[in-house]
Parts: structure tokens; sequence; C-alpha cells
């Protein structure tokens, strides 16, 4: 018998036991609390009460943060922020990071990974380019990772660089040559086609540099991407002190989110 | 890592509480000093040493290559091992068994294929904020990453949904490893964490005994808030006219409940939880609205959208619960209170942060607020009293037609415990199972709530019945697809002889596809007609279980009394009427407060 024949046949049953009066409706079995007997009035399907548009509904929205807002209230401002992460140096923990960046979309521009005065200790640089609570959320995120010991983000006067290698055409050495020596760089390699140079600066140096080199015709370049330091007496990350090794720095000493 | 504890040292520390807080009789507490110090022989003496020393009691897994020497050396250990028959079955076991313990469960799987299966269930845990361990077989060290027979990058695979995830490099530190992963999944905010276990790792030898499990100092967040937070909170709290309670699964997992449930009942500050947050409150009490969101009652849709002052603890604010977020609870100042400080302000901006331990946050709460200016929002009450009676959890049922769902659950809600651990699959039948059962306990309500994971509820029933006093009852509600998904562990619910009932709820469609379909594709059921089902109640037998059918209402009675009383696995198929939807229902993106009541309200 088809599953439908079968539930008609069911049905059917259940109909003849109720019109000859042998079964009690199952809404006045003691077993169900809330079931009502069907009728006219109330619908079958769904649930009774006031419809959608006969409720009270307050006036008040949020924004895209869950920030309770002013009816006309704008975009959120975005703005740049360069985030210092101490971490851990063990295998993965770039990846981990990126990982976390990559799945939240966070905006990344650049980020940068070398080792520290510490031992075992790494310091990932991340500049990016987020709304305040993105930017809130990314620090916490990037805390919550296991090897990340801590986490801070750099004051507008701390001290960033970058490194770029320009591999320019090679016709006018005297001149490539003249525009190294006014960003303060290095030629690495120079050849009869090719000439090669370094710049390290801040990003507005490096973006300036790379635009006098153009007129030579830039072959290829790298950028490092941002790394950068508090200035003066300040910490990087909270908690951070100049010059540790490994054995002395008590893991006490470091918060693992940003206060 | 550092030099293993000395007996001495480790002798030293608390041996009534171990590192993740839980109390030990003096024997378990003497059984795990022993695993503690014992010298190991190999990595995989080591790995199950530090189980030991961890009090783990079961674990749950499948067998293979990888992971043979582990299982070896389990052999001679006092962890159970309970073989399932396919590792989601394990790794659902495993959490549901953590969940009900309130200790990481640990599952286990070789490289590959099965650690690819747990893939699933990893995911579903740390959705959940679950603490469990997973432990994977890995191929030798030399080659992994020459994609040998069976290796998978199972590191890279689960480390976006792990809290954290090890890879074992060493004979000597594997032990010590594991036992950091286990104690960290149960660190603050709970989650699972996995260790993979090379061959030759587990196979080296090693005379370092593994020491007591113990996270890692920095992953200890401090339990109390800030005196600052508290106060700034406890003020707003007592400006409030129209405060709400909302209690989510952070409750339950920081074992919060008892300072939960005096705190609302001390201010008269009504109750809604988040799904997860089930059995946080009891549901009979009258200051308790049940569950809001997609799928809650309508009385907590309208107290969270009209309340003026959210007092939140241990959620996430899931879009299932917040709906859009414009115009979730537009008109509160929202006092979060979590133990992951990532969690404030990630979806709805928290007027009041206050980062601690839940338990300990609520009696810091308490005590700040001042009696004279306490709340006693009467009219506040009222109202949501009101609500509750415009807004009925009732249905219509009529004798002639198929059974309605809600009349399944109620009934084994009638004639079962209180304690009773309810587990579910995910679907149309979740919900019911959530809406039309009266929770009042912690960990009764053990399901998928992030993930979302069909297939969930036979395993977790497994994982449950395990965990739990033999006196309480496990049922499982599930829905015919989810059931099929991960069907085959009722041979191991037969092996074993759990004393478990399945329901499920037979509509012969992925029901909760269809009801969307119904509302959103104007009823094209494409690939939600599950017309094919097998007869659960033979299939059942087949099993070795014992199957039961309910067709019509004069069924219910019989098939409720014989599964409940039938000592092992029991199998109810309820053929319900196919065409039952889910209400409330709030849209998805939708105003909490716009949920809709029937289909032509959506
Ligand atoms: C593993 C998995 N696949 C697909 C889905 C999508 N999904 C959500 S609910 C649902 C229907 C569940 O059907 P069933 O288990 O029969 O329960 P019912 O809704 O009929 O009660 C589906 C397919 C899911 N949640 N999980």
């Amino acid at each position: 018998m088809s599953r439908e024949a079968e539930r008609n046949e069911a049905a059917e049953e259940t109909q003849d036991a109720t019109t000859d009066g042998g079964t009690t409706h199952p809404a006045e079995s003691p077993l169900t609390e809330r079931a009502r007997p069907a009728d006219e009035e109330k619908p079958t399907t769904g649930l009774s009460g006031p419809r959608p548009e006969e409720r009270p509904h307050p006036t008040g929205r949020r924004d895209e943060h869950g920030v309770r807002k002013e009816p006309d209230h704008g975009p959120e401002p975005t703005r740049r922020a360069t985030v210092s992460a101490l971490v851990e140096d063990e295998p993965g923990v770039l990846a981990r990071a990126a990982g976390l960046f990559r799945r939240r979309q966070f905006n990344i521009e650049s980020l940068t990974v070398g080792p520290t005065t510490v031992e075992g200790h790494s310091r990932i640089t991340l500049v990016v380019e987020e709304t305040e609570a993105g930017i809130d959320q990314a620090k916490k995120q990037l805390a919550k990772l296991t090897p990340v010991i801590a986490v801070g983000e750099l004051s507008d006067d701390a001290v960033a660089a970058e490194l770029v290698l320009l591999k320019v055409r090679g016709q006018e050495p005297d001149k490539v040559h003249a525009i190294t020596s006014m960003y303060d760089g290095q030629t690495l390699d120079a050849g009869p086609r090719t000439i090669t140079v370094q710049i390290t600066g801040d990003e507005n140096q490096i973006d300036d540099a790379i635009d006098a080199f153009h007129q030579f015709g830039i072959i290829e370049m790298a950028r490092t991407g941002q790394t950068a330091l508090e200035r003066g007496d300040s910490p990087t990350t909270p908690g951070e002190e100049p010059g540790h090794s490994a054995d002395d720095t008590e893991d006490d000493e470091f918060t693992n989110y940003d206060d | 890592m550092s030099e293993p504890a000395t007996p001495e040292a480790s002798a030293d520390a608390d041996a009534d509480t171990d590192a993740t807080g839980r109390t030990d009789t003096d024997e378990q507490a003497a059984q795990r000093h022993e695993a503690a110090t014992r010298v190991p022989g190999t990595g995989a003496d080591a790995v199950v040493a530090s189980l030991e020393a961890a009090g783990v009691e079961t674990a749950f897994g499948v067998q293979g290559g990888a992971i043979m020497p582990v299982y070896d050396a389990l052999s001679a250990s006092t962890v159970d091992h309970i073989t399932m028959a396919h590792e989601q079955g394990a790794v659902h076991a495993a959490d549901a068994y953590g969940i009900v313990r309130g200790d990481p469960g640990v599952c286990m799987a070789t490289s590959g294929p099965g650690a690819t299966n747990l893939v699933t269930g990893i995911a579903d845990a740390s959705m959940d904020s679950d603490a469990m361990l997973a432990l994977t077989g890995q191929v030798p060290s030399t080659m992994v990453g020459s994609d040998a027979f069976q290796e998978t990058d199972t590191v890279g695979v689960t480390a976006p949904i792990t809290k954290h995830n090890y890879f074992a490099s060493d004979s000597d530190d594997v032990g010590r490893t594991v036992g950091e992963a286990f104690a960290l999944a149960n660190t603050g905010r709970p989650g699972p964490t996995l260790v993979d276990l090379p061959k030759d790792v587990t196979f080296g030898e090693t005379d370092r005994p593994v020491g007591e499990p113990t996270p890692p100092k920095r992953s200890v967040p401090d339990p109390e808030a800030d005196e600052e937070q508290v106060e700034a909170a406890a003020r707003a709290i007592e400006q409030a006219e129209r405060p709400l309670c909302l209690f989510g699964g952070g409750v339950i997992k920081g074992d919060a409940t008892e300072e939960a449930r005096a705190f609302a009942r001390e201010f008269g500050i009504p109750v809604v939880t988040t799904m997860p947050g089930i059995g946080s409150f009891p549901e009979d009490d009258d200051l308790c609205l049940s569950w809001a969101g997609m799928h809650g009652t309508g009385y907590a849709n309208m107290a969270i959208t009209h309340t003026d002052c959210l007092i939140a603890v241990g959620t996430r604010f899931d879009d299932r619960l917040t709906g859009g977020v414009d115009t979730f609870a537009p008109e509160a100042e929202v006092v979060h209170v979590d133990i992951d400080p990532a969690e404030i302000s990630k979806n709805v901006h928290a007027d009041y942060p206050v980062v601690g331990d839940a338990a300990t946050v609520i009696d810091q709460l308490d005590a700040a607020i001042g009696y004279a200016e306490a709340p006693d929002p009467e009219e506040w009450r009222a109202q949501c009293a009101e609500w509750r009676e415009e807004y009925p959890m009732d249905y219509a049922i009529d004798a002639d037609e198929p059974v309605r769902p809600e009349f399944v659950v109620e009934a084994f809600d009638a004639a079962s415990d209180d304690d009773a651990y309810v587990t579910t699959g995910v679907g149309q039948h979740q919900m019911w199972a959530a809406q039309y059962w009266t929770y009042r306990h912690p960990r009764t309500f053990v399901s998928s709530h992030g993930l979302g994971t069909m297939g969930y509820g036979l395993p977790a029933a497994i994982g449950a019945r395990i965990a739990a006093d033999d006196d309480r009852q496990v049922i499982s509600f599930e829905g015919d697809g989810s059931f099929l998904m991960t069907i085959q562990e009722l041979s191991v619910a037969v092996r074993e002889n759990l004393d478990i009932t399945v329901v499920v709820l037979n509509n012969e469609y992925i029901g909760m596809v269809r009801q969307w379909q119904d509302a959103f594709f104007e009823g094209n059921h494409m690939a939600s007609d599950y017309d094919w089902m097998p007869e659960f109640d033979t299939l059942a037998e087949a099993f070795g279980a014992k199957g039961f059918r309910i067709d019509d209402y004069d069924d219910v009675e019989d098939a409720v009394e014989g599964a409940l009383a039938y000592d092992g696995p029991s199998v109810v198929d309820a053929h319900i009427d196919p065409e039952a939807n889910v209400y409330p229902m709030v849209a998805s993106g939708a105003a909490n407060g716009l949920f809709a009541l029937s289909e032509d309200q959506l």
C-alpha cells in the first residue's frame, strides 16, 4: 500500500472511531495542556492573537552596529588604524591571524610579522581601514587567539616604516641615482638595463618615492607593508617592556586584551 | 614547554578541584594524581594518562590506522571508550556528554576521513561554545605534507572552528599538550579544542609524566568584573521601568542558573531566554516568558521589543534571536554581561558592558543595586502577563485530522519526569520540542543551535544517556530527515542497551524547508518532499531496538507509555500532520515584534 493510501485509511479509521463515539476528543485528554478543539472562530493553522499591524511598535532604531540612533543617522565613517600584536612565535600563528581577518572580512591594508627582543615572541603589525566598531572588534578578536600575548593600537605619532624595492629601467642612471639619494635610498643592483633601489620610510614617503620613480618606468616593485613602534617610553602593546628575554618575562605582566 | 611538575609540586596543588573547577571524590582525585605522575612509556600512553589525569571517564570515537597507538594504550585505561558508527556520531555524542556533565566531552578519530567526519560536530560545538576535546590521528611527521594515504591538514581545516588546536610534534610533550587542550576547552568561554597526533609521536618513547591539566595562563580570564562597570550597570537597572532579563547559553555554561534565578526573582524582573538559554530559568515560573527569537513565543518577542533595559547575560545576540538588529530592543539600554570581551558590542552595542564570569557578575550586580532604588516593575509585569494572554501558545486539534506534532510533544512531556533530558535534530520538530516542552532545569535541552546540524539528535541522546544519572530519562525528538542522517547510531544504542526514546515527528518532508518554500517560494516543494521514508518503527526493530507507531490520536497514549517504559532504545514513528508549520515566526531580518502567527502574516 502506498504511504498516501495508508494515511487516508488511517484517517478514515480515526473518523470511524470518533463517529461511533469511542474516542474522547484529544483536546480533552489529560495529556495535553494547551490544545483547544478546532472551531470556526479560531484559526486552525497558526496561532491566535492580534495581527502584526494591530500591535504596538516602538519607533526607535539601531544602526548596523546595534547602536541606538537618531532617525537620519548617516553611514559610519571609517578610519585607519595600526594594530600591533605581540604573539607567541609558534607555527601557524600568522595563518591564524590572517584567517581570522579573512573570515570576518576586515579591510586589511598591510600585515607584517617579525621577531622582537624576546626570543620566542613575534610582532604582527596590521593596518586596517574600518569603522570604530570594526577596529574594536579586530583588536578583540585578535586578542582571543591563544598564541596572542597582547594587542595594542598605535597612536597617531607612533614610528612607522615600510621598505620598498623598485626595479626601474637603467637608461638614465644619474637621474635614478639622484632621486634615490633624495629619498635616502640605496642602490642595490645596477646593470645596463635595470637598476634596483631600496627606499625606506613612512607610508607617505614611500608613496612619493614611487611617484618619483614612475618617470623611469617601474619594471617590478615589492613593498613590505608597514611595521611600527610606539614612540618614547610608551609600550607598543600593553604590558610590553623593552629588552626582556623570555626567561624573565612573567606571563602575568601581559593583559590579553587591550584596555 | 616547561619542565613537568614534580610529584611534590603537583601534590601541593589542590587535589579536590581541578583546573576546570570540578570537584572530585578523594578516590577520583587520587586516581587522577596517579595518572598525572605516572611514567608513560610511549606518546600514546602519555595521551591516555593525560585523559585520566583530566578525569575523563568516557571517550567516543572510531578506530583507524593513524590513531591505533592511542586506542592500543586506551585498552589498559580507566577511560571507557564507546565505539560509534560514524565519527559524526562520536563528535555529537561527546558534545552532548559535555553539555550534560559540564565537563569537556572527548572524541577521537583517525586521520583524513576520520578527522574530516568530525568537522561538522566541531563546528557545531564551536558555535554553541561547548567544551570539547577532539583527538585526531595523523600520518607520521615525516610524511606530513606529502599527501600521504589518509592525510588531511587537520589543524588547518579545524583552525577556524576550534578555540585553539595543536599539532603534537614531540612524544615528550604530547601528554601535556592534551592536558592543556582539555583544560583550555573549559576555561573562560568554553569551546572545542583539538590535538592532531602524528603516528610517530604516539609510537615514540617518553618517560615524562604528564602532570595536571593546566590551561595557558593568559587564557584564564578574571571572573570578577570591573567595579565601575558593575556600578554603572546597577544604576541603569535601578532607573529602568521595563527591565527584562535575557539569559543565554552562557548562564548555563557558566553554572550561573542559581544566581540568575535569584536575581530575577529578587527584583521581580521578567525573564526571556535565548534558545541555548532554555532551562536557565524554569519555564513554569510566572516571571518566565520562555524564549525569544525567530520561533520564540509572541510574549517573549513583545517583551524584548518593548523593554527599556535589557539585562543580557551570556548571549552573543545571534541573528535568530535579534532578527534585524535595527529593530532589536530598539528602546533598551543594553547591559551585557559576558566572559568573552569580544562578544561585547559585536552584534548589538552594549551601553553597559560587564566583562566577567556570569555567576560572579550577577552576584556583584545584585550587591550593587541599592535596596531603596531596587526596581519592582509591577506595571511592566502586568503588561507581560497580558501579552502572555494575548499570544497563547495553543493549537487547534481535530480528532479527524492527522496528529498535531505539538500534541505529541506535550504528551511526552506530561508522561515523563520534570528533569528529563531532551535532545533534538534540526527543523520544525526542534522548534516544537523547544516550544511545547516545559523545561525546568539547566542542561536538559540539548540541541544544535548556532550551526543547526541535522542529525544531531540521536548521537546527542547517546552522549546524554551515558553522561546522565541512570534515573533520568533521555528523549530525542527527531525529524524524519534529521533522523535519517545519523540513524546508524541506533546500532550503538542497541549494543550498549541505552535507555533512550527517539520520537520521530514524521511528516515525510524536510518540513522546515517546506515551510519556507510555502512562505517564500510559492509552495514549490523542490527536494523537500521525503515521501520515500522508511518505516522507522520497523527499521528500529531491524536494528534491535523497540519500535512504536503513531498514526492517529488513539495511538498516542500507548506509544508514549510503551516507549517510556521500555528499558532500552525505542523509536516512536509518529506520523504527524504533514502540513503543520511552526508559529510564531519572525521572518529573517525582520523585527521581533512583527512575528507572524500564521502564513498569511508573513
Ligand atoms: C546537515 C544539514 N543539512 C541541511 C540543513 C538545512 N535544513 C534545516 S531544517 C531542514 C529540514 C529538517 O527536516 P526534518 O529533519 O525532517 O525535520 P522537520 O523540519 O520536518 O521537523 C533542513 C534540510 C541543515 N540544517 N543541516
